[in-house]
């Protein structure tokens, strides 16, 4: 593969999908801390919001530390050349978060929907668009359909003014070639002023792989995760995605040392869940279950007495989409009334 | 014998056909005019078949007949949007209006937890909420009406197939609306709602997820009957509404795990999201229906 020379613009998801694995109880001063020393290594973009973005604080996904007001207000006046964006999901954010998130100075909106329903981000997209932010699409759980079918909802987002669109593998379950296809696709039909983009999950241990094959495929933009901070196994390693991309001479305007230190000195200590690819996390990437339902679906094993991997699976069986966290409670229960009657 | 009192819908897609299936049943409501936009929509000829009068002139369309055919009570199954001109026109004629657009002009209603009050009231106009709010604030008011609830929340989880074009163009006005129904008719001192579209095949049934986070420790026993009468009270219209799970008690939160399942009139039977709303419409209707002959034969 042949790299040589590219350019593309890293962003960095500790601070929202990692806010997941930490039940996102991260604190303003924790976010601050990690946010400021990204910034000093170079990376461009880091996005920050509950992990289930804009107005995800309730029962069903987990009530944060702090409200996203105010990890914004706390981040955003703090950084030197980085951006900010934010994750909003329709359907649990509303175009008020998304004000109130551009009142706070982020620079870029992504707006989140499951891969087949991009219809249901017109009113937040055009609101981004018009309110001239960075306005990304962003498809979901993108392994369930195929190229074609993604192509026709990511030209639904740009149509209501998405200058960036998003291949999601949602469940980490993607191998190269699903990411090519589906990357490519993309680039070749899109405007050609629109840009690409590629978000990953390490749960088959192929982030870096699966980049690598979107870089090629024409992706201007690519996720990860510092220290790979991020649902399910996390999100692509951000630094050693950038070793590999500087041996192969792409371009990232990212100090790697500095970057490694961060992973190294700020992020790992802060696990308060090691991020890694147990056996419930293979599970996901095996299955395609979205990578959130990890810890719920081991507090849920633990509470009913059941094995999280059989849950896991069942979610799959089901075809479960991303935000279906109270599908799990309730797919324990019946495992354990199934479990009662036999 | 007293006479039907006689009703118009207004919009003739998906939902206005399939509530006209069901008004079509009914003992004190015949419904008599149906109201479209397109000459060559399917509804108006379905209702046609039916015996209906039909214009594809909007309400305006309407007005002329509606004091020679005694209309007294119109649904509005349009959009947000034209829900105001809708009502402010069949207002001056006197008609009581059940809004099923997420306009919310007129007080909610949910029929088991404040249908009476609303008709003891003789309001003009009352808005349905949304179909996520019919499935769980009559949950959400269960355990209120036992002790002071904090906070309630839902997840509202329907098929793709289910989730029409103006739902989704507008996805921010069913979030907002069905959380206020939560704190409004539900009783909750805060409320929260989510929405899920799925696009699995065949279609799944509509699913919904209640979250009481109750002030004081939840009183189990209690909250358990009034539950248990309140899902049967639902099940009078909506026979398919079933408590698959729970109630859950964790600390102070209390969780049901609902499946909506509807009739199988004009909609298939995974849409029980849209079926609550026709059938809340019509319980709602027929309640007034009835205040109405009460009032004539005084």
């Amino acid at each position: 593969m042949n790299l040589e020379g590219k350019k593309v613009t890293l962003h960095d998801m500790s601070l929202r999908d990692g806010m997941h694995p930490q039940r996102h109880q991260l604190t303003a001063a924790q976010m601050v801390e990690v946010a400021t020393a990204l910034d000093a290594a170079g990376v461009p973009l880091i996005e920050v919001t509950h992990g289930d973005g804009l107005g995800g604080a309730s029962v069903n996904y987990g009530f944060p530390a702090a409200s996203d007001e105010e990890y914004l207000r706390a981040v955003v006046p703090k950084m030197n050349n980085a951006k900010i964006s934010a994750l909003l999901i329709p359907g649990i954010g509303t175009v008020d978060h998304l004000r109130m998130a551009h009142d706070c100075g982020v620079h870029t909106i992504r707006v989140a929907t499951h891969c087949t329903e991009a219809d249901v981000s017109e009113q937040h997209i055009v609101l981004g668009a018009k309110m001239e932010m960075d306005t990304v699409g962003f498809l979901m759980m993108a392994h369930m359909i195929s190229p074609d079918a993604l192509l026709e909802q990511a030209q639904l987002m740009q149509g209501y003014g998405a200058n960036c669109l998003y291949i999601t593998d949602s469940a980490g379950y993607m191998l190269p070639d699903d990411v090519t296809s589906r990357v490519g696709r993309l680039r070749e039909k899109l405007d050609p002023d629109v840009e690409v983009g590629f978000h990953g999950h390490h749960n088959l241990h192929m982030g870096i792989a699966n980049s690598l094959a979107a870089i090629e495929a024409g992706a201007d933009r690519v996720d990860g995760s510092v220290a790979g901070m991020g649902a399910g196994a996390g999100n692509t390693p951000l630094e050693a995605f950038v070793a590999v991309l500087h041996r192969m001479g792409v371009e990232t305007g990212i100090d790697m040392w500095k970057l490694m230190d961060v992973a190294e000195d700020i992020v790992y200590p802060m696990m308060t869940h090691k991020v890694r690819a147990d056996r419930d996390s293979l599970t996901l990437g095996y299955a395609g279950v979205y990578s959130s339902f990890l810890l719920h679906a081991k507090r849920a094993a633990d509470k009913y007495g059941l094995k999280s991997t059989d849950i896991l699976v069942e979610l799959g069986r089901l075809k479960t989409v991303g935000g279906q966290e109270d599908m799990i409670e309730d797919v324990a229960l019946d495992m354990k009334k199934a479990g009662a009657a036999e | 014998m007293t006479t039907k009192v006689k009703a118009a819908i207004i919009g003739s897609g998906n939902i206005g056909t399939d509530l006209l299936y069901k008004a079509l049943r009914s003992d004190v409501i015949e419904p008599v005019w149906m109201v479209g936009i397109d000459p060559e929509s399917e509804g108006l000829k379905r209702a046609k078949e039916f015996g209906l009068k039909t214009t594809y002139e909007g309400v305006k369309g309407l007005e002329p007949h509606i004091e020679a055919d005694k209309v007294q009570i119109a649904w509005d199954a349009t959009s947000a949007y034209v829900h105001q001109s809708n009502n402010d026109l069949v207002a001056k004629y006197g008609v009581r209006m059940i809004d099923l657009t997420p306009a919310a002009i007129g007080p909610f209603c949910v029929p088991p937890v404040n249908l009476r009050e609303m008709v003891g009231r003789s309001e003009q106009n009352v808005n349905m909420v949304t179909c996520g709010g019919q499935a769980t604030i009559p949950m959400v008011a269960s355990v209120s009406r036992v002790q002071p609830v904090e906070y309630g929340e839902i997840i509202a989880t329907v098929s793709s197939k289910s989730a029409g074009p103006g739902t989704r163009r507008n996805i921010d006005e069913f979030t907002r609306t069905t959380a206020r129904g939560v704190e409004v008719v539900g009783g909750a001192k805060r409320g929260k709602a989510i929405i899920i579209i799925n696009p699995a095949e065949p279609p799944l049934i509509m699913r919904d997820t209640i979250h009481c986070l109750t002030v004081d420790t939840p009183k189990q026993e209690e909250i358990i009957e009034s539950a248990r009468q309140m899902v049967e009270e639902v099940q009078k219209y909506v026979p398919g509404y079933t408590l698959k799970n729970g109630p859950v008690f964790d600390g102070n939160r209390v969780s049901f795990f609902m499946e909506v399942e509807g009739l199988g009139d004009f909609l298939p039977k995974y849409a029980g999201n849209l079926d609550i709303m026709t059938a809340a419409g019509l319980r709602t209707a027929e309640l007034i229906a009835e205040e109405i002959q009460r009032a004539e034969a005084a």
